[in-house]
């Protein structure tokens, strides 16, 4: 294959950054959006082009006998440790990676035309640092596209710190408002503190196997292609052989194996937000919802489903590890969809919605055994990723539409807007639908996967799973009546009723809306499983679970419908039915203050604080009173040398006698 | 001896010198031209110099040493000659110097009493070049007492705060450590020969392999505190911070960026490299107080308020690092280890700069009498922003390549506890972004803290020209960092380890 187009996939993302950062401020704020979104347009076609070149040329490369394989594009040496370890930057496609592209680009473009409009006020005039804003986009595509494209472990953790530091810039694009500030601040070393979990599991699991590459960790090369591979179970054999050999020790009763996989699924649960390690992505809404759309909706957040995925077949040689990410998956989901009944911020009820739904990818993947309907977990949980990414980013860009509109975050300053935003209220709709699991709206198919796959390992983690999809579709359509029905919208006085919004905006919106609508219906088993077998979900298919999510989903949103349709007191007395539950899933279950008080209580307070005071008074205290010794032993010799003459006769005199007696007593 | 070109490195300076002392005290313009010519110069040499280098190298040439020339002969009884050479190491840390030298220059500006002010620098910088290029360890411990002198006065009279305290503590500090390693070096001298001819000449030191075991671990210890002392290593840092806090903005940059330099380079140099038996029986001890010097540095740093105190400590843990991949014995941590003094140098004399720059505007470094400064001056926000993520460590920066080098190459150590102690150095990563984040955080972004600060103006042209070298320099190291490891990779030649009786590639 030739290599053009993948480098200009990289390329493109990477010069828009640097012109637009470095130029941007010389160029008009007009220029540098179109810059951006032609820019962006061009990569969305390259991606489009080489995913259709992968899944349907028929390129021996990318397949043979209906096998899809991976295929290094190229591979260039970057950071060179030992003749064997090496950083490479390279380009990988395999089912997997294509299918990112394809997200990536999309939803990426989708953003840059809606911030057009977006990032300007009522009267038309572009935000301070419009052009910084599209710089940061740009640096946040091209690292998260060379993330997805990683070969090796160590370019994944590259691209993998890149994308948090955008994700950072981002967030704290508003850099004047202190909560920017702050929230920004707290996704980075959170997402920082998973990090370093990653790079120990990446020492760990580099130190035996020798080097980085997924290559050798997953799949085994194709005997008469060269840089071509396929995933096959001999290879992580393979690598649990070596870490068997070496005979390591058991750690807190887990392998080494077993300790590096969930050290780097550690990372993975930094990135995509599961609990513990969630707090940082409610507070990232700060950034401009966009961003929100880009970043935290769509892209960065499934990075660790990615690494996972990325790594599926290493996890499948430890039954540990899957098991800790299915109950880290379920406990997240449940969390973060209790959580989202109760919010009052838009933006925050989709972020939890978020958190719930990586943690359903999580959790498939979790459940998912090649002995188990051929490990239908891994294909449900990168469909429902490529739907989720959709129709999640759908609503976060409707969500934006109406705080622009609106001029506020709260849904209580909302209510009733179904008449004045037609478009925003029919895609907000479907999206609602689709995050629902009605069919046939796309999230229907991917969530049913989801929840088969769960049936097929064990039952508890279906009834626990299809519990929190009701709860979904229950806080979702919550969200819905609450913006658009609930009661008469009340414009304030020298205010206009708010309105659809400019172009740039509704398009995005409407092809986002289309896609979620038939997206379900593309043969996703053909295109992506875990081995790259064609996989015939159809034969999978039980209309059973079908038949039942729906129920539970048409049964949440009736309660919705119930609740919020038209203002009544329900809500009130449901909320004082269970007031403690209510009050902790507002506060989030005080997560937040618990991560306070260990930060600022313990880190900065029990050790930072005692640390500097041991360095000033002890460590240079002790330094310092070297010096004071000397200074008080010369002070107190110093009279010694007082120049009186007399002095010096009687010192004499003493010593004289002193030597005498010495002598004396030696003599006798 | 004049038709090497590493001589021009002492020569250079010493012009630089004799031309200042000929300008009238008022003529700020002609001392400016004498500096910025002469550290120009310098610049143009290093670069000639790498280049040259790696040409011989790609010629084939693979002694440890190049351009070495040993035949002056200062003092023949106690066989002292001016013998100089470099290998790769050197080559980088020469234009680390030259870099650092000729951006100091430019940050220095404005100075008051410019002509005394660059005397007393660039009598410094000769110290620092004539150490790197010195193979003869009396020679190199001269030009390291050269290189340390100066420092007093420097902060004494062109400092701030408690001045006279600060230049009097980091002066008896280092001269404390300077003991030790005058003790050490005379007993390696003692020992530098089997046959009787002894020698201070690192090379011939080396290949003899004469000093006994015994007085290895006698004087490992004593020239690698000797040494440590300057490479800020607990607990004999404690003269870092404050003689940072009082310095004025080059000699800041200097200090960090090159002096600190001199302590890993010389425990390298000296310590490991002639006592490789003793540096791995004693590594235990030592990887403890490095460990604790870039863990305890980096806590430190979280609860400082002045800005150069924060820096100060960061550079505790960044140079702490060095002393800790340096004791792995191992090829891929001792190239993180240089490139990480390199990364180092670079980002820590951006960051004085930086400070400097904020300092000449605000005339505070308290970061809690400042915020919203990026509103006010951008571009060097910006610079600053950069500044910090070269220092946490973000990709494509510096410090990401070093500080992973260094990781994975200590992580390669056969012995558990060295892989452990890995793990804890590796936390670092997590503290330095807390405190880099709180600094930008309260200092550049949020709302203006001090109204008076509106006024203030964005940076002129010469603190421009400074800042944007050091990040070309800083993302030069992180874009293309397989240039410098093959720089530095290439000194350690099988000749050094079978000096540490080990193979390159079993380690």
């Amino acid at each position: 294959m030739d290599v053009t187009i993948p480098i200009l996939i990289l390329a493109i993302p990477l010069t828009m950054f640097l012109l637009l950062g470095i130029a941007g401020c010389k160029m008009s704020h007009r220029t540098a959006g179109i810059l951006g979104c032609l820019g962006m347009g061009t990569v969305l076609v390259l991606a489009y082009y080489t995913a259709a070149q992968y899944f349907f040329s028929g390129n021996e490369l990318f397949g043979a006998d209906g096998v899809r394989l991976q295929h290094i594009v190229f591979n260039q040496t970057w950071l060179e440790f030992t003749p064997t370890m090496a950083i490479k930057l390279g380009f990988l496609l395999d089912p997997i990676s294509a299918m990112m592209l394809v997200v990536i680009t999309t939803i990426s473009f989708m953003v840059h035309l809606y911030s057009m409009g977006y990032m300007r006020d009522h009267h038309g005039v572009y935000e301070h640092g419009f052009q910084r804003f599209y710089a940061f986009l740009s640096l946040f595509s091209f690292s998260m596209l060379g993330l997805v494209v990683a070969t090796n472990i160590f370019q994944m953790y590259i691209f993998w710190e890149l994308v948090g530091a955008s994700s950072y810039l981002l967030i704290g694009f508003y850099y004047v408002k202190p909560s920017a500030v702050s929230a920004s601040k707290k996704a980075f070393i959170v997402t920082r503190f998973a990090d370093l979990g990653f790079l120990i599991g990446i020492l760990i699991l580099s130190y035996y196997v020798g080097n980085f590459d997924f290559m050798n960790l997953t799949s085994s090369p194709v005997a008469s292609l060269a840089e071509t591979f396929s995933v096959d179970i001999a290879a992580p054999q393979h690598i649990a052989q070596i870490f068997a050999d070496n005979a390591a020790p058991v750690f807190m009763g887990g392998s080494v194996l077993t300790w590096a996989l969930v050290l780097i699924f550690m990372g993975g649960m930094g990135k995509s937000a599961m609990m513990p390690l969630h707090i940082w992505l409610p507070d990232a809404m700060e950034g401009p919802t966009p961003v929100s759309a880009l970043i935290h909706a769509a892209t960065m957040v499934v990075a660790g489903v990615y690494l996972v995925a990325r790594l599926f077949p290493l996890y499948l040689m430890e039954d540990t590890a899957l098991v800790i990410i299915t109950v880290v998956g379920a406990i997240t989901a449940l969390y973060a969809a209790m959580v989202a009944c109760t919010q009052l911020d838009i933006k925050r009820v989709l972020a939890f919605s978020t958190i719930s739904q990586i943690a359903f990818m999580m959790v498939s993947l979790g459940v998912a055994r090649p002995e188990h309907h051929e490990a239908l977990g891994y294909m449900a949980s990168m469909f429902h990723l490529f739907t989720h990414a959709m129709f999640k980013a759908l609503l976060f860009l409707c969500a934006g539409a109406i705080i622009h509109a609106i001029g506020s975050n709260d849904y209580t300053d909302m209510h009733g807007l179904r008449k004045y935003m037609p478009i925003t209220h029919w895609t907000f709709l479907i999206g609602c639908l689709a995050i629902a699991g009605i069919i046939p709206f796309s999230g229907f198919f991917s969530k049913d996967e989801i929840l088969s796959a769960c049936l097929g390992y064990d039952w508890v983690a279906y009834v626990w799973m299809s519990l929190v999809a009701g709860l979904t579709a229950f806080y979702m359509f919550r969200l819905y009546f609450l913006i658009f029905w609930w009661k008469e919208h009340k414009i304030h006085e020298g205010h206009h009723a708010p309105h659809d919004q400019a172009w740039t905006m509704s398009l995005p919106l409407i092809i986002l809306a289309a896609i979620s609508c038939v997206a379900g219906f593309i043969p996703f088993g053909e295109l992506v499983s875990w081995n790259g077998h064609p996989y015939d979900f159809m034969a999978h298919f039980d209309w059973s679970v079908a038949g039942i999510s729906l129920a539970i989903a048409v049964a949440g949103i009736a309660l919705a419908w119930v609740m919020y349709r038209r203002e009544n007191a329900l809500p009130e007395k449901f909320r004082n039915a269970v007031p403690a539950l209510w009050t902790w899933c507002y506060h989030r279950f005080y997560w937040d203050e618990l991560y306070m008080f260990i930060t600022h209580k313990i880190i900065f307070g029990g050790i930072c604080r005692p640390l500097a005071w041991f360095d000033r008074n002890i460590i240079d205290g002790t330094m310092d009173s070297f010096a004071a010794v000397t200074n008080k032993a010369s002070e107190a010799i110093r009279p010694l040398q007082s120049g009186q003459i007399q002095m010096y006769v009687w010192y004499y005199l003493i010593g004289v006698l002193a030597l005498a007696g010495i002598c004396a007593a030696c003599i006798l | 001896m004049l038709t090497n070109p590493l001589i021009y490195f002492v020569v250079i300076p010493l012009l630089m010198l004799a031309g200042i002392g000929l300008c009238n005290n008022r003529n700020v313009g002609a001392i400016r031209a004498v500096a910025v010519i002469g550290s120009l110069a310098l610049l143009t040499l290093s670069t000639f110099l790498l280049v040259d280098f790696l040409g011989q190298r790609a010629a084939g040439a693979d002694a440890a040493m190049l351009f070495v020339n040993d035949t002056v002969v200062w003092f023949a009884p106690l066989n002292i000659h001016l013998a100089i050479g470099v290998d790769g190491i050197s080559v980088a840390m020469l234009m680390l110097s030259s870099i650092i030298l000729f951006t100091g220059t430019f940050a220095s500006w404005k100075i008051d009493q410019p002509k005394e002010f660059f005397l007393w620098l660039i009598l410094l910088s000769t110290g620092v070049f004539g150490f790197f290029i010195s193979i003869d360890l009396f020679t190199m411990f001269m030009f390291y007492e050269v290189a340390l002198i100066p420092m007093y006065l420097l902060i004494g009279v062109w400092g701030s705060g408690r001045k006279n305290y600060s230049a009097m503590k980091l002066t008896l500090m280092l001269m404390g450590g300077s003991a030790f390693l005058m003790l050490g070096l005379i007993g390696i001298y003692y020992h530098s020969a089997a046959d009787g001819n002894l020698t201070w000449n690192i090379l011939t030191i080396a290949a003899n392999d004469a000093i006994p075991h015994g007085w290895q671990n006698f004087l490992f210890p004593m020239t690698f505190v000797g040494f440590g002392v300057l490479g800020a290593m607990f607990p004999f840092h404690t003269w870092s911070p404050d003689g940072h806090a009082s310095a004025p903005t080059a000699v800041s940059m200097l200090h960090a960026g090159v002096l600190m330099k001199l302590g890993g380079y010389g425990c390298f140099r000296v310590a490991i490299y002639l006592m490789p038996y003793a540096a791995a029986e004693l590594s235990y001890i030592f990887l403890i107080l490095t460990g604790i010097s870039v863990v305890y540095g980096a806590f430190c740093a979280c609860v400082k308020t002045d800005l150069k105190y924060i820096n100060a400590y960061s550079s505790v843990s960044h140079c702490g690092l060095v002393l800790f991949a340096i004791l792995m014995l191992n090829t891929t941590a001792m190239t993180g280890a240089i490139m990480q003094m390199l990364s180092h140098g670079l980002m820590t004399a951006l960051f004085f700069a930086l400070i400097g720059m904020i300092y000449g505007r605000t005339h505070t470094r308290e970061i809690t009498k400042m915020g919203g400064l990026m509103k006010i001056m951008p571009f060097l926000g910006v610079c600053y922003v950069i500044a910090g993520m070269a220092s946490l460590g973000l990709p494509g920066l510096s410090g990401f390549v070093s500080e992973m080098t260094i990781f994975v190459g200590s992580f390669m150590h056969a012995d558990m506890f060295h892989r452990v102690f890995t793990i804890v150095a590796c936390c670092s990563i997590v503290i330095t972004a807390v405190y880099i984040l709180r600094v930008v955080g309260k200092l550049l972004f949020g709302p203006v803290y001090d109204e008076h600060h509106l006024s203030l103006t964005d940076a002129e042209w010469w603190e421009r020209l400074s800042t944007v070298t050091l990040i070309i320099a800083v993302a030069a190291i992180g874009c293309f960092p397989n240039f410098f490891v093959d720089l530095i990779n290439k000194t350690f030649t099988p000749e050094i380890f079978s000096v540490l009786g080990m193979t390159s590639t079993a380690l």
